[in-house]
């Protein structure tokens, strides 16, 4: 179950994907999120299936291990589509006893649907081709015209670098904790949601308190390295675009334009 | 009560790019009162193993039998399994959660659904069994030494009254004293309650005292089960799969070399003191 969580993991292998510039694919997935936001027709959303689909071809990321992701959003989507198919009002379609499904609502509902699967999927291929030190690199380097407002640009992108690389770690420690209270006869999956709340109990408290002595070790650990933020600090391999990522950016420029023109405008 | 590990394989993450045997064609059985030593290299598939034998991990293919009965059958009890088939894992970190000892312990039998006054009762008499201080008793959990810390843990699992206990490396990460204490404890768990014991390891030293059969572990196929006496006979094979036998018997073997006639088949301390002894007075 644990493992189906997706999220923020790297996956190791060899394609084009995985070696563009990590600021391509930030500005990439962002472009690619106002794209989906943007359209507002079947043919706009075909497009940008399209375009993903294709991305997590060039990737080599078997479709499997992303979609695998998905079920852990599933209730989410679920609290979406329930929520905009009966609540919103408009010409009825189907009535059942008080419950109308409206027009308006099934559109939104399935409208919001595929956005978020597309926004998860979309996401979820950019951490599956980026290593977490190259994620932040590109996130500091994208962020940097902050600076000049003070935005701590630097602490900001090491700690969403440290939260990353720390999911695949707690899952892992959750799934072990799981089965030393299992080994005790706990029940995690029985039961109303109340008492199934009571019951994680013992799941949660150990998993905090490795969880903080985690981060303790490591805040020791950076010091005992003189990490003191990003002032001054230089990179062994600083980001360089090369012709590859100018094309990948043509290429979004191209998909935004296209997403705008007949998912918006003509139609 | 026996367990039987019937052409067990385990394949971790099947279907993604990372797939990879964790278990390949194990055939274990285990008997009422035995005391075994599961002996492997760290990845070699022995913490993988104990955990198909309460049931928390399904085998890929193959079938586990507890008493005879199939324990992936859809009406087989697998909480009373986990009762009967006590599991204590590695980390005392990963179990303890309770705000005192005490509590902690009557986590399991409450699972078990006892009742308040039984589950006190069983609590305080596995806290006494595991020769834990009655001044500790009411101390949160996390205050505790990794001794015992440890005792707890096995508390824990022992207040469920299990008949087979499994302890995954419970000396790592111990002192030479407190990693004697556990072992000494746990064989008086086998000797005076007659719980039949599986003590998880990847050294030799910790368990040839102990055990009266060692199973070897090597990237998840079973290297070799039988007597430790035999087992280290295979010297050799222990040695190219990253194992030793223990220290003694390499003490022994120089002595043999060095023209001592000693007999080099002893594996405990003892033994090797005796066989000593006699070789000098002769």
């Amino acid at each position: 179950m644990l493992r189906d969580i997706t999220l923020g993991q790297y996956y190791r292998t060899e394609s084009i994907i995985h070696k563009l510039d990590p600021r391509v694919k930030i500005i990439g997935t962002f472009v690619f999120l106002i794209a989906i936001f943007m359209v507002n027709n079947a043919l706009g959303y075909a497009i940008a299936g399209l375009f993903l689909a294709m991305n997590i071809k060039l990737s080599n990321v078997p479709v499997k291990f992303i979609f695998r992701g998905m079920k852990s959003i599933f209730f989410l989507l679920m609290i979406s589509i329930v929520f905009n198919l009966f609540l919103t009002p408009g010409t009825p379609i189907l009535t059942v006893w008080k419950i109308k499904i409206t027009k308006e609502g099934l559109k939104i509902a399935v409208k919001m649907a595929i956005r978020l699967v597309f926004l998860i999927t979309g996401s979820s291929l950019m951490t599956l081709t980026t290593t977490p030190n190259n994620l932040t690199d590109g996130l500091e380097s994208v962020l940097k015209p902050l600076k000049i407002v003070h935005v701590p640009v630097h602490e900001i992108s090491m700690m969403m670098s440290i939260a990353l690389r720390f999911i695949p770690i707690l899952l892992e420690e959750t799934d072990k904790i799981m089965k030393a209270q299992m080994a005790r006869c706990a029940d995690f999956e029985s039961g109303s949601i109340i008492n199934r709340a009571k019951n994680m109990v013992p799941l949660l408290v150990p998993l905090f308190i490795s969880a903080f002595r985690r981060a303790m070790d490591l805040a020791m650990a950076m010091e005992a390295r003189c990490y003191r933020g990003g002032e001054g600090r230089t990179k062994m391999k600083p980001l360089i675009y090369k012709k590859r990522d100018m094309l990948a950016y043509l290429v979004l420029g191209l998909f935004l334009v296209v997403c705008i023109i007949f998912g918006r405008i003509l139609f | 009560m026996s367990i039987i590990l019937d052409h067990i394989n385990y394949i971790y993450d099947e279907d993604t790019a990372m797939a990879h045997p964790a278990l390949i064609d194990v055939n274990i059985k285990i008997e009422n009162g035995e005391f075994i030593g599961l002996i492997g290299h760290t990845g070699s598939g022995k913490s993988t193993l104990i955990q198909h034998m309460n049931g928390l991990v399904k085998p890929t293919s193959g079938a586990v039998y507890f008493d005879g009965k199939d324990i992936s059958d859809p009406d087989f009890d697998r909480k009373a399994l986990r009762a009967k088939v006590g599991l204590v894992f590695q980390y005392p970190e990963h179990q303890l959660f309770e705000t005192d000892c005490f509590k902690d312990v009557c986590f399991g039998p409450k699972n078990l659904g006892l009742s308040q006054k039984e589950v006190e009762l069983r609590a305080y008499e596995a806290l006494k069994q595991v020769g834990f201080d009655d001044d500790y008793f009411y101390q949160s959990p996390f205050d505790l030494s990794g001794g015992q810390k440890r005792r707890v843990a096995i508390a824990g699992v022992l207040a469920m009254k299990p008949e087979i206990l499994i302890l995954d490396e419970p000396t790592a990460g111990l002192d030479p004293k407190g990693r004697e204490d556990i072992l000494g404890l746990i064989k008086s768990l086998h000797d005076e309650m007659g719980i039949t014991i599986i003590l998880v390891s990847h050294s030799m030293d910790d368990v040839a005292d102990y055990v009266d059969r060692i199973i070897v572990m090597n990237k998840g196929k079973v290297a070799f089960d039988d007597i430790p006496k035999e087992v280290f006979r295979h010297r050799k094979e222990l040695e190219e799969i990253g194992l030793a036998a223990p220290q003694v018997t390499y003490v022994m073997q120089e002595l043999k070399a060095a023209g001592f006639d000693v007999d080099v088949d002893v594996t405990t301390l003892d033994e090797a003191k005796n066989e000593i002894l006699r070789a000098f007075s002769k």
